[in-house]
């Protein structure tokens, strides 16, 4: 499986889900929308959905469906901290082009 | 790139869509603000990670406005234009502070709320909260990179309709959209997820800086109610820092000490605090020069001895909350501390040996009423799944109408459930009146003049008819941030009137107090006072009616030795009217009443032979 989840950001998705109690794992998606064609989800996951790819990195559950993964092939999920943000970060090799504010991509 | 975080199944907004949604904690001495991401509630901190904002704003003469700890620090140089625990001015008048209590402000009477002259010129405590307000929005928005869409806002359950009003506006005035309004023990209690637990009682305890306040919620099926409220609005951590200051001034033999020292001395005696909290015991050095002694060492013993008669003072309040809600001890599910004050050890033990169980201590007490603000706020914002909990308030006064006489007519008794609606139907008292003024107070006592006035408005156009014959409906409206609005009807007609109180400012925590016990210790008083009221409306309205009836049919329809007499009745009732006994006033009316009452009777029979003779029987006003 090329879809990864770096050591730091599979310790904050830990924490998160030892937070929140009960969780199948962290669901990534790819959905069409936004100005500049797609965009990223990142959701807790309650249920495996049949379509589901489930698989295991740095220790956390991620579920991606079979759509999805053809967009985030190679893709790793990072977390950082930018200024006084922090979050999560897909750095996707599919990717072309990100509109201006980032949230949304095209391939 | 934007960040990202992690959303609830099926939850993931579109891009450009995430609404950013904060919560505020604005303290009297301290301001947080929080949000939820990925699900979690945390707290934004400053660019030098500092969650704390010092609840102080300095005006300087260069023409710029510093908030927080920058403001803090020149508090003692710069005292008349660093104004500190501006939230006590928030919805007060001038006639609030004694003169006795040696503010270092210029205050002026501003319409409404009181001001203080500074040297930018006049700023109310309005413009000062949303100082402190816009530098929180600024940092959340530096955060979470873009502007908020919204905010929830805590303020202490017994604030009244004035200073809630004056918070919210003080938001608006930062460019903050309020979701809501939330008092902050329900805040506290939504933080700990007590919303999730199927039902419960649960004391909340907030030890702050100033404030000490007292409250007990109820959550039942998904509803979180506050069942009462209570407290001490002159009680917090800065009394057990003047306690250690006062210990160090006898100590080290100081006689005399300039308002900037004292200001050093008492922030030192806090570090000690805070300090001691943790650390058994504590080496201190004086930074004054000519004392007798400079060297000391406070231990956490020491330090408990001399403030354990504040922790006890907080103990009245704690039972007389559970007295208003009509519970034990043994009714309490859970006992929450909120404000930084109770992590003091001695304060929790004291909290748990009276409720007899330990207090829940795992978040953050300073932090715990941001932290619910901001999982509020985040649901109203549209973040979160549709099973949303409901969240009851509770109004802290009663609230009522002025109805004749001086006396309350209360619509909406104290502790009702916020948001909450109720109608009462009044009717005119005179013949042919076309208006009425109607006059919204606050309080618990029967009588208007012993409670605070709220707004007047007034119903006109009301079709002339006999008094008693109109039907006014008068609807009090309480909405769910505990905003009042009051409209009257006159239900043949449809003519409608109401206002949205914005209150004349200025109800002080020591008022609420006051009224509250005013009207337990009171309660007998109050009873014989509104049996005279009624007994003198009565009166009057007895004597009103049968001088117009003499005017009108007396030379028909009496003899002059029955005229006399009930002149005479009359004029005996005027002086009992004006009298203090209550007994005497109800003979005297009696007399009247049984002496008119063949009078009456002639006056009937002679209007309805007038109205089957075609008259309309309203202009014969009986
Ligand atoms: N570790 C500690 N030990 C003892 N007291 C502390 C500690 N940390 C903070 N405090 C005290 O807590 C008080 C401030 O509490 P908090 O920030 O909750 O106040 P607030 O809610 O703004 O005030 P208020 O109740 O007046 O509205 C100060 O007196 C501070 O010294
Ligand atoms: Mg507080």
């Amino acid at each position: 499986m090329s879809v990864t989840i770096t050591p730091r950001a599979a310790q904050r998705v830990q924490q998160f889900i030892a937070k929140r109690g009960k969780c199948a794992g962290l669901r990534l998606a790819v959905r069409t929308s936004g100005c500049s064609g797609m965009a990223y989800t990142l959701e807790f996951a309650d249920t495996t959905q049949p379509e589901d790819l489930v698989f295991e990195s740095n220790g956390v559950n991620v579920l991606i469906d079979k759509k999805s993964l053809v967009y985030l092939q190679g893709t790793e999920l990072d977390f950082v901290r930018e200024g006084l943000n922090e979050g999560f970060k897909f750095n996707n090799p599919n990717a072309k082009n990100h509109c201006g504010c980032g949230e949304s991509f095209t391939v | 790139m934007a960040l990202l975080h992690i959303a609830e199944p099926g939850m993931s907004t579109a891009p450009h869509q995430h609404r950013r949604a904060v919560g505020i904690d604005l303290g009297t001495t301290n301001s947080l603000v929080a949000s939820v991401q990925s699900g979690t509630s945390a707290i934004i901190t400053d660019a030098t990670d500092h969650a704390l904002l010092p609840s102080v704003v300095r005006y300087r003469v260069d023409g710029q406005i510093d908030v927080g700890q920058a403001a803090l620090a020149h508090a003692h140089i710069d005292p008349a234009n660093t104004i500190v625990s501006v939230k006590r001015f928030m919805g007060r008048g001038i006639n609030d502070f004694q003169p006795s209590q040696r503010l270092p402000y210029r205050l002026v009477d501003a319409p409404g709320m009181v001001a203080i002259e500074t040297c930018l010129g006049r700023k109310t405590p309005v413009e000062m909260s949303a100082e402190i307000l816009k530098t929180l929005r600024r940092r959340a928005e530096a955060a979470l990179g873009g502007e908020l869409a919204g905010a929830v806002i805590t303020v202490p359950a017994y604030f009244d309709d004035a200073q809630r009003q004056a918070t919210r506006d003080a938001a608006r005035l930062a460019g903050l959209h309020v979701l809501r309004l939330l008092n902050e023990p329900t805040a506290a209690a939504i933080a700990y997820g007590l919303d999730n637990s199927s039902a419960g009682i649960y004391a909340v305890y907030d030890l702050g800086g100033g404030t000490f306040d007292m409250s007990i919620l109820r959550m039942q099926r998904g509803i979180f109610e506050v069942l009462s409220t209570s407290g001490d609005a002159a009680l917090g951590g800065d009394d057990f820092d003047r306690r250690i200051g006062e210990w160090l001034i006898e100590r080290a033999g100081i006689n005399d000490l300039s308002p900037q020292n004292l200001r050093v001395l008492l922030s030192l005696a806090r570090r000690i605090k805070e300090t001691l909290s943790t650390q058994e015991a504590m080496r201190i050095t004086l930074p004054f020069a000519g004392v007798s002694a400079a060297e000391f060492v406070l231990t956490q013993a020491q330090l408990w001895a001399l403030t354990q008669d504040l922790v006890s003072k907080t103990l009245a309040p704690v039972h007389r909350a559970l007295r208003d809600a009509e519970l034990s001890i043994d009714d309490i599910d859970g006992v929450i501390l909120v404000g930084g004050a109770t992590r003091m050890p001695h304060v929790q033990r004291a909290v748990a040996e009276y409720f007899k169980q330990a207090p829940l201590t795992n978040l953050d007490p300073d932090q715990v009423v941001a932290l619910g603000a901001a999982m509020q706020a985040n649901k109203l914002a549209g973040n979160h799944h549709a099973d949303d909990w409901l969240l009851l308030d509770v109004i802290p006064l009663s609230l009522g109408i002025e109805t004749m006489g001086g006396l309350v007519e209360k619509i909406i008794p104290r502790n009702s459930t916020l948001p909450v609606a109720r109608a009462q139907e009044f009717t005119t008292y005179k013949d042919g009146q076309t208006a009425m003024s109607m006059h919204v107070v606050q309080g618990e006592r029967e009588l208007v003049s012993h409670c605070r006035s709220l707004a007047r408005f007034e119903l006109r156009g009301i079709p002339p008819m006999a008094a008693g014959a109109a039907h006014i409906r008068v609807t009090f409206q309480v909405d769910a941030d505990g905003l009042l609005s009051v409209a009257a009807r006159e239900q043949s007609s449809g003519i409608e009137s109401a206002v949205t109180v914005k209150p004349a400012y200025g109800l002080s925590d020591d008022d609420i107090a006051r009224m509250l016990t005013d009207s337990q210790t009171h309660a007998g008083d109050d009873m014989v006072a509104r049996a005279l009221r009624e007994q003198q409306v009565e009166a009057q309205r007895l004597l009103e009616a049968t001088q117009a009836a003499l005017d009108s049919d007396g030379d028909a329809l009496l003899s002059k030795v029955e005229r006399s007499e009930i002149a005479t009745t009359m004029s005996l009732l005027k002086e009992d009217m004006h009298g203090a006994d209550a007994q005497k006033l109800h003979q005297s009316l009696d007399a009247l009443n049984r002496l008119t009452t063949e009078f009456a009777a002639r006056r009937m029979n002679r209007g309805i032979q007038r109205a089957l003779s075609g008259r309309h029987i309203a202009e014969l006003g009986i």
